[in-house]
């Protein structure tokens, strides 16, 4: 059976409802993430697919998932997804919490002063 | 700090290191255009839910009053080398976002002003916000045709601008010239962060 068949889908992605409602619905209610910070350049890579028997998880925890196999910031996840990056950081909490995702939180503000991480950044725009 | 989250994450392969880079400026001014010159994507767009913290206190309910705002950000990512991932917002250039702007440039490694010669006054608004932050910037001026080519001593001048602070003109739309642009920020911001005392 299609999962997708069974969802009252149309009811709230039309144009009218989508952009308030849906990701309401998705995130059922949630404002904050259940686990982790997520900065808009924070580096999310899924760890696992995600089981035929997991429950609780909704057609966009999927898609997160199988989009992180390339390694993507939370920015390009809301963007692929359509998604406003308040409702994915949610989602990858709850993806977080059941370990099908890894987060690699971006450069800290006291390693701004690493000499070579300038010298890398330098090397790559040249040769860009 | 959060060492569980951090110590779930390390188990796992070895990802780069995000570096945010904001590309600042007026409305119009070929932001959107030199985030696409550069980026090794198309050039996405995110929604950001920002929070008006300015506001202070709501006199009538007692509780901090938080006006939302939901803006539009366009950006492009730039791989260099394994280790490191650029990655360059195009930031709303509408003055009534500057108070803003804190959750959006917290740990940005510097800025792009983009300013357009025809309306120099559209980035003061950009060079103000990143003076009072301490937020690495330098100004690359777009020369659309037909613009008058001001010297960069002019804009100095009317930007009152220090003179260790880069300044340079620039075409929005070539790729070299948007290369030469993030080069000269980041040669910027090595200097500047490097200067700093240890405990940021
Ligand atoms: N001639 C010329 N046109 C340019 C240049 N840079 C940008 N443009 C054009 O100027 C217009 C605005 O450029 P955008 O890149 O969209 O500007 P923006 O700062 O992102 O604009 P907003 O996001 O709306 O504030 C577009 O039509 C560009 O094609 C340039 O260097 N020369
Ligand atoms: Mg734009």
């Amino acid at each position: 059976m299609n999962f997708n068949d069974e969802l009252p889908e149309e009811s709230w992605l039309d144009d009218q409802a989508g952009p308030i409602v849906r990701p309401y619905v998705m995130t059922r209610g949630r404002t904050e993430p259940i686990r982790g910070d997520f900065d808009l350049i924070s580096l999310i890579a899924s760890i696992r697919p995600v089981g035929a028997k997991e429950v609780g998880l909704n057609p966009e925890h999927l898609a997160i998932v199988r989009l992180c196999q390339e390694p993507l910031s939370v920015a390009e996840v809301a963007a692929h997804l359509d998604l406003p990056a308040g409702t994915i950081r949610v989602l990858l909490g709850d993806l977080l919490d059941r370990g099908y995702v890894t987060v690699q939180d971006p450069q800290p503000e006291v390693d701004m002063r690493d000499r070579r991480m300038y010298e890398a950044v330098l090397d790559g725009l040249r040769a860009l | 700090m959060d060492y569980e989250r951090s110590d779930r994450g390390r188990s796992a392969k070895k990802l780069p290191t995000a570096i945010k880079l904001l590309v600042a400026g007026g409305f119009g001014v070929g932001k959107t255009t030199l985030v696409s010159a550069v980026s090794e994507i198309r050039p996405l767009r995110t929604e950001e839910l920002l929070t008006d913290r300015s506001l202070g206190i709501d006199d009538v309910a007692g509780v901090e009053a938080k006006n939302t705002t939901t803006v539009a950000m366009d950006f492009g990512r730039i791989s260099v080398g394994e280790d490191y991932v650029l990655y360059l917002f195009g930031t709303p250039g509408q003055e009534r976002f500057w108070f803003m702007w804190d959750e959006l440039s917290a740990g940005a490694l510097g800025a792009v002003i983009l300013a357009d010669t025809r309306r120099l006054a559209d980035c003061f608004p950009a060079v103000d916000y990143f003076e009072r932050r301490g937020t690495p910037f330098i100004v690359a001026v777009n020369c659309f045709d037909g613009a008058r080519q001001y010297e960069v001593d002019e804009v100095r001048l009317a930007l009152g601008l220090p003179a260790p602070l880069p300044i340079l003109l620039c075409d929005a739309r070539r790729r070299e010239s948007g290369k030469e642009v993030l080069i000269t920020l980041v040669k910027h911001a090595m200097e500047v962060n490097g200067k700093r005392p240890a405990s940021v």
